[in-house]
């Protein structure tokens, strides 16, 4: 046990952490993203990636995915936390592997140079659904759809060929198959 | 065309529907509105505190004793960051308060106007809930959802945030809806089949240990009373949390005395050697709990508790009830007695032999202690106000420190809503101004605050008020001229470095009652000390008692640092032979 002269107890042997994905249906109402964000960061959760927008305009409800980590007690724990806040309506985890879930992030890619080189950037992102949003002579703005992890690694790829600028959004998920999170 | 009200109004409406009749506060620039209106509302009466923080505290100690939730009015930027303190101290108690603060008008907010803050950012992370309103429109029904925020559920502290513009617009007034679900947060699921499964467990076992909290206080005196059927029916011994003192007869012989940190030696080797745990309405705090993987090896856990994130939260339990405290027992009590079915013999005979060793350990008598005949020990100081205010239905509020874990171990409460103190936030200066409250909701009854000198400094003023409405509270303060609990941390971790523990300049307690116009009395010799108390609790009015304790005593038993529950510290003799380790020194 390690020394230490506070008032409370060390840290016992700690379990794994595993990569969730919280999706939360909330009052689209002022400050419900600060009381989210408020839970996590009050609590010493972690938010890998957060993404919110307003899917029910009549009844104001927007729904927020949160990327984050932790054991199973503590996944446990944000979950009825965050059930408590009086603006959520329901809360639904998923592990990352879970393969009824389909989890995707987009990311806007800013890529300048030769031609050749920024020939070898479309190439590279061909299979995440690639869209060229805007070109000039020396500048393309280019859009593409995958993983969390995908984007990472090709982001890293694309920098020496000439990715002066990134924009990615959080995660967003959608189960698979008719059925819908209750 | 309905009549139209100011949001002053309309504030004082809904107070009027929700049956408030005493609100705390303070007034200031942003809620001069709502105190215009004060006049026209003669059902509501206004205390008037000395400090904002005050406020917060009385209306927790009107909440804690009455059973109804506290009402605070407090004006806008340092009226609300004062009350921050109060709020959070509800919050961790889980006290229902209701916060009205004042705040500039709409059209400055965001100005770094005069007296502004950001009081919903401020209070999101120590009230259950809060709102600013920006719509004079949704005023009643925001008021009203206040109300039931904070007194459903789990209770807790609310705060409304009402820019002073809003108080001045003119708007229909809403009655308060008739039970509307608050989508889906109140919380009675359990069901009948966990009953059942409750039942089996109270069959098999043969060294139970019932550990109620805080949460039968919550759940009301109904709760209290199908504990005390439970206890009988099951003929388990039961222990109690700090703020759970009281829903449970302390001097019935089935109940082991308080647990944890300062807990008796027979309550927590129970808790420690039990195979079968239930925990009833409180939460494994850590002040409880002592080291994790060593907490009460061998034993099925059950937890009965109204928030479902209570459970599983520190401690994983084999068997988990979401549910009112009073429903479940309730329950239970009526399954177990259908189930006997006329046969009256219960498992007691299993757990004879547990009741034997539980004996045992009261053979230690851990609560004991050397007594003087030269100075007043603090303990002995807080049994004979025990045994002289036994027979009154006294209610004893607390600051925080030695004297809290004393007046916990030594003055025994028979029923709830009897024992006001600050657990889970621990604040320094909580006892003075919940005495305050306790005493507006029980204008006859005696009040006590036990305090100890050093935090009884830090909500002072309050004296203030309780002269201004003549509220004959009782300030017993154990004055050893040190943080004592501080010093005895240091004492015991920190080689006696006493850095800043003692105070070098302590007031002169008598020439400060004199001065507040209330009446000081002094005991310095424990011959006069029964005398004195008497003159304490036959004297018509605010009282400042200043009971010279011995400097030096420190609070026992205790569980250590890094120690689980089975290896407590007893007193001063047995303390020789169980020397903190440097590696145990974390948990204290």
């Amino acid at each position: 046990m390690p020394k230490s002269k506070s008032a409370y107890s060390v840290p016992t042997k700690k379990e794994k952490s595993d990569t969730y994905i919280f999706v939360v249906w909330v009052d689209n109402e002022a400050g419900v993203l600060a009381r989210v964000v408020g839970l996590f960061s009050g609590r010493g959760y972690n938010i890998e990636s957060l993404a919110v927008a307003e899917v029910d305009a009549v009844k104001n409800i927007s729904r927020i995915t949160i990327v984050t980590t932790g054991t199973p007690q503590v996944i446990d724990q944000i979950k009825l936390q965050l059930a408590k806040l009086v603006p959520v309506h329901k809360v639904a985890e998923f592990k990352r592997e879970d393969k009824n879930v389909i989890f995707k992030e987009m990311a806007l890619f800013k890529i300048t140079g030769k031609k050749k080189k920024m020939e070898k950037c479309l190439n590279a992102c061909k299979k995440f659904d690639l869209v060229i949003l805007d070109e000039t002579k020396t500048s393309k703005v280019i859009q593409i759809t995958a993983l969390r992890r995908e984007i990472d690694k090709i982001s890293k790829k694309l920098k020496p060929w000439g990715l002066i600028s990134a924009s990615r959004t959080g995660a967003v998920a959608m189960t698979r198959g008719a059925k819908i999170f209750n | 065309m309905p009549k139209l009200y100011t949001g002053a109004e309309i504030v004082f409406k809904c107070l009027e529907d929700q049956k408030v009749e005493h609100i705390f506060g303070y007034p200031g620039g942003a809620v001069l509105p709502i105190y215009d209106e004060l006049k026209n509302h003669t059902s509501i009466k206004h205390i008037l505190v000395r400090h904002e923080q005050g406020a917060g505290h009385a209306a927790e100690g009107y909440a804690r004793s009455s059973g109804k939730p506290g009402v605070v009015l407090v004006t806008s930027g340092p009226g609300a960051t004062n009350v921050v303190t109060a709020l959070t101290d509800a919050y961790m108690d889980s006290v229902p308060l209701v916060c009205i603060s004042g705040q500039v008008p709409t059209h400055l907010i965001g100005t770094d106007a005069f007296q502004e803050c950001d009081t919903t950012g401020i209070t999101r992370p120590c009230t259950k809930h809060n709102w600013l309103v920006k719509d004079i429109n949704d005023l009643s029904e925001i008021m009203h959802e206040a109300f039931k925020v904070a007194t459903t559920g789990r209770p807790g502290p609310v705060l409304v945030d009402i820019p002073k513009d809003i108080q001045f617009a003119k708007a229909k007034y809403k009655k308060p809806k008739k039970e509307k679900k608050l989508n889906g947060k109140s919380n009675n699921k359990f069901s009948q089949k966990q009953i059942d499964q409750l039942i089996d467990l109270l069959k098999n076992t043969k060294k139970p240990v019932i550990y109620s909290g805080g949460g039968v206080i919550n759940s009301g005196p109904k709760a209290s009373d199908a504990l005390r059927e439970f206890v009988e029916l099951t003929g388990f011994p039961i222990t109690s949390t700090l703020q759970g003192l009281g829903a449970y007869p302390g001097d019935d012989n089935q109940f082991l005395g308080m647990l944890g940190m300062h807990g008796t030696y027979e309550a927590n080797n129970a808790m420690h050697d039990c195979d079968l745990l239930i925990n009833i309405g409180a939460r494994f705090d850590d002040r409880i709990t002592g080291k994790i993987d060593e907490f009460s090896p061998n034993s099925k856990k059950v937890h009965i508790d109204i928030d479902p994130s209570s459970i599983n939260k520190i401690i994983k339990v084999d068997l988990a009830i979401v549910g009112d405290v009073t429903k479940v027992i309730g329950k239970v009590n009526k399954t177990i007695l259908k189930k006997k079915n006329g046969h009256s013999k219960s498992n007691k005979s299993n757990i004879a032999k547990w009741w034997e060793q539980i004996q045992k350990w009261r053979g230690k008598d851990s609560l004991n202690f050397v007594n003087s005949n030269d100075s007043i020990k603090p303990q002995h100081a807080v049994q004979r106000l025990y045994e002289l205010t036994k027979d009154k239905d006294t209610y004893v509020t607390t600051e925080v420190g030695q004297h809290q874990m004393w007046a916990a171990q030594h003055y025994k409460f028979n029923k709830p809503n009897r024992w006001m103190t600050s657990g889970g936030l621990g604040t320094m200066g909580y006892g003075l101004p919940a005495a305050v409250g306790v005493q507006i909701a029980h204008p006859e009854k005696l009040v006590v605050d036990i305090a100890g000198e050093a935090s009884v400094l830090m909500t002072m003023q309050e004296m203030s008020t309780a002269v201004q409405y003549n509220l004959p509270i009782k300030i017993f303060i154990l004055n050893n001229q040190f943080m004592g609990m501080v010093r005895q941390w240091q004492e015991l971790l920190h080689e006696k470095n006493y850095s800043e523990s003692y105070s070098e300049a302590l007031p002169d307690f008598l020439k400060m009652a004199e001065a507040y116009g209330c009446k000081g009395i002094k005991a310095e010799n424990p011959s006069e000390l029964d005398e004195k108390i008497q003159e304490m609790i036959d004297y018509k009015g605010p009282v400042i008692f200043d009971c010279h304790v011995d400097p030096n005593e420190n609070c026992f038993p205790m569980i250590p640092s890094g120690k689980p529950h089975n290896q407590m510290i007893l007193g001063p003799n047995d303390q020789e032979e169980n020397k903190i380790k440097g590696k145990g020194k974390a948990l204290v």
